[in-house]
């Protein structure tokens, strides 16, 4: 008697969002069964690759590790930094996160910023997502100028906050027809309040992408498999549509600022190459948060991209 | 497991003699269905009725344990897909591959002992060697090689499909109590035969999840239920496939042919590709896998994915903790300052790599505050002026010299009730969020405050 195993398949269905324009956009999301179940039915669109620059890269490219460096070597402007990430074997789009916006920062102008999104904008093909500094009143400000600024590109704006979503939702997913990335912290009840006040304001839920939150494999990522978890069951077992975003996931910043990344070979000895350390950080981490349910995550490491996409195609 | 009391009482004798403590059979049977007392105490259940019984009532997916002494693992026993649910209960177990003819084995062997350290109570090492068998050696060198490997002390797993060979090396090893990885649909009858005399768990292989079915079915039929399964090194897909689909047949639909743990060889999987195999072994931890086999484990490799088999194999409802102590952090001594919060692994994990980033020698404090974080202890009364007071003058005080305590910005209301108990200590409020630390501290550290 063969085995008998019953499907997995779901009547619902998260949502499809695309990203960019052009050949190169990118679709998130549409699959009717958990993550990489495709023995259950076949997986829409397979879960995608974004990597990150930061408008400080250039002048901050030597404290990065070795095979970031050198892949980015030779790049003197952030057109040419944004080429090469575009190229980057495995790369599905470019992720520019904005870090010297930040006040307790680098405090740089929102001009400046704008200048830097515009001109990787242009340099670049492949669609384009946008990070900023996780101060809220300046990513409002901030986020408002980069959506008009790359009116007609897709670009998808990480993200309106519950303290922020009301300027950054209207500016972005109304005023200049970008997507708007909703960021809640690792608890799928403010998921879900977010996704329905973002609603309220009028912006159609299929420009809706969801970060909802991560951590490091290792400090406390029980909270985002089981968020996650319970997000994907929500949506997809209960057909709440109110959770049908798909969610992409920021991996780059929380791997490397850990310490298992950050400490030097001459601190820990025994632990051996940290460039290994925060690439293994970044790639475990980056599978685990596929596993639970993401539909594109956020790396910066040549190798780390390679082997999840290496990954993602074995598994779809 | 949903067994209703009217089926429970039909196997009764009906006779209503009270010997099991319940006025009545029917009585007997509800509390039976209930899980309150259990099904022998009633003296006079057939033998038939007891194996029915237990059938039905037993959990979903078996308990294997493995190895002996100290290296005891215990595999399987689930009985939900998510943790949310309830929680998991076995971590699954990492092992490294050798093989026997490989020429630099000792160098192996050690490698894989590399890795062994200690994270929040947790020893984390490697805790078994899958051993192959390469299919060209004699069954004596095999055996020697596996009487090797049996000196470090881990588990062993014989991945062996030679019954000659398998025999000749749990002669040298079955006290240990290995698992014999080795049989298939072509050897099932002798390889069941051989691990049941030993008293080893014997591991099933197949080419696809219909043969493993059936050649698990198949053993389960001579009496051998103490199995675990292969999912194979096909391809990752079918790898995961089978893994996923296994772990749900047994735990949502009930067939319990599959209710066993597994093995799976990353190693053989993404053969030379060490990141590859973090990431599969990473996707295994989360998705189902029992023992996952790589082909080295080194500290970069070992470091997230013990972190992460650490939280997600924790119990939901008790709240992973630190030892409280003093903690050095860049350099900090007896002069540095000194920063104190809960004792929430979480918590100190957050503080204490912004403390790390920040580079300012200092020494985080952690008291016991019931393994909860800093508003819900302060809430419950577990972090307390009184506590973190009495803590620092029965431990600090003998051994920093310095008097600046810096608390949680969240309880800030602590300050003054601090101060007035600890006299002689300069009470600090640092900002609300731990991000927030690394400015606080080197503002401090530029103004000349500490």
């Amino acid at each position: 008697m063969p085995f008998n195993g019953k499907s997995g398949k779901f009547n619902a269905a998260i949502r499809t969002v695309e990203i960019g324009t052009g050949d190169k956009a990118v679709k998130l999301g549409g699959e009717n069964v958990l993550p990489f179940y495709t023995f259950d039915a076949p997986i829409e669109n397979a879960p995608k690759v974004g990597v990150m620059i930061t408008d400080l890269s250039l002048e901050e490219m030597e404290n990065e590790a070795a095979g970031i460096k050198e892949y980015y070597a030779g790049a003197t402007s952030f057109a040419e930094l944004a080429k090469k990430a575009e190229a980057m074997p495995g790369a599905d789009f470019v992720v520019l996160r904005l870090e010297g916006a930040d006040p307790n920062g680098r405090d740089k102008s929102v001009e400046d910023c704008v200048a830097v999104a515009k001109e990787v904008g242009d340099a670049i093909t492949a669609p384009l997502v946008i990070e900023g500094c996780k101060n809220v009143e300046k990513d409002a400000e901030l986020f408002a100028k980069v959506a008009e600024a790359l009116q007609g590109k897709n670009v998808l704006i990480l993200s309106a906050r519950e303290e922020n979503y009301k300027g950054v939702a209207a500016a972005a997913g109304l005023a200049y027809g970008q997507k708007v990335g909703a960021e809640s912290a690792v608890d799928i009840n403010l998921a879900k309040q977010l996704n329905v006040l973002i609603g309220q304001l009028g912006v159609d839920q299929a420009n809706v992408v969801m970060n909802v939150g991560s951590a490091a494999a290792g400090y406390g990522f029980e909270y985002v498999v089981s968020t996650m978890d319970r997000i994907k069951a929500a949506a997809l077992s209960q057909n709440d549509a109110q959770l049908q975003m798909p969610i992409i996931t920021p991996v780059a910043e929380e791997a490397w600022g850990v310490k298992e990344a950050m400490a030097s070979e001459a601190d820990m000895p025994e632990w051996g190459s940290q460039e290994e350390r925060g690439i293994d950080m970044e790639v475990e981490t980056a599978a685990a948060v596929l596993a639970s349910g993401s539909n594109a995550v956020i790396l910066k490491h040549p190798t780390s991209v390679a082997t999840i996409s290496t990954l993602i195609k074995e598994l779809v | 497991m949903a067994l209703k009391g009217l089926d429970i009482f039909k196997l009764t004798p009906k006779t209503n003699c009270k010997e099991c403590g319940s006025p009545t059979c029917m009585a007997f049977s509800m509390k039976v269905a209930q899980g309150a007392v259990d099904i022998t105490k009633c003296p006079h259940m057939s033998e038939d009725a007891l194996a029915t019984l237990s059938e039905a009532t037993a959990p979903p997916m078996k308990t294997i344990k493995v190895g002996s002494g100290d290296a005891e693992c215990t595999l399987g026993g689930e009985t939900v897909l998510f943790r949310h649910e309830k929680t998991f209960v076995s971590r699954p177990r990492y092992a490294v591959s050798v093989s026997c003819c490989e020429a630099d084995m000792d160098a192996k062997f050690e490698a894989a002992k590399l890795v062994d350290y200690d994270r929040i109570g947790e020893r984390m090492h490697v805790e078994m060697l899958y051993l192959n068998y390469c299919g060209q050696c004699d069954a004596a060198g095999y055996a020697e090689f596996v009487k090797k490997a049996a000196e470090t002390g881990r588990v062993l797993v014989l991945g062996c499909t030679d019954v000659d060979v398998a025999k000749a090396a749990l002669d040298v090893c079955k006290d240990a109590k290995p698992i014999l990885d080795g049989a298939n649909a072509g050897n099932y009858e002798a390889m069941s035969k051989l691990a049941t005399e030993a008293g080893v768990v014997l591991g099933v292989s197949g080419a696809d999840i219909n043969e493993l079915y059936d050649t698990v079915a198949a053993i389960e039929k001579l009496g051998n239920k103490n199995l675990v399964i292969n999912v194979g090194t096909a391809s990752i897909k079918d790898a995961f496939a089978n893994t996923v689909q296994i772990r749900r047949a047994a735990l949502k639909n009930t067939d319990r042919t599959f209710g066993y743990p597994t093995i799976v060889n990353v190693g053989r999987l993404a053969a030379g590709n060490g990141a590859l195999q973090a990431a599969l072994a990473s996707l295994f931890t989360v998705k189902y896998g029992s023992i996952i086999v790589m082909e080295n484990m080194n500290y970069a490799q070992a470091l997230p994915l013990y972190g992460l088999r650490q939280n997600v194999f924790t119990d939901p409802q008790k709240p992973m903790k630190v030892e409280p102590g003093i903690y050095p952090l860049n350099g900090g001594d007896e002069n540095s300052v000194c920063l104190t919060t809960v004792d929430f692994a979480l918590t100190y994990f957050v503080v204490s790599g912004e403390l790390e980033r920040s580079g300012v020698p200092c020494n985080l404090v952690i008291s016991d505050a019931g393994g909860l974080s800093v508003l819900t202890a302060w809430a419950a009364g577990k972090l307390s002026s009184t506590s973190v007071s009495k803590y620092i003058i029965e431990n600090v005080e003998p051994k920093v010299k310095s008097r600046k305590l810096i608390i949680p910005g969240k309880v800030a209301v602590l300050k003054g009730d601090i101060e007035a108990k600890l006299p002689g200590w300069e009470v600090i409020v640092a900002p609300n969020e731990a991000v927030q630390l690394v400015k606080f501290l080197k503002d401090m550290q530029a103004n000349g405050e500490i």
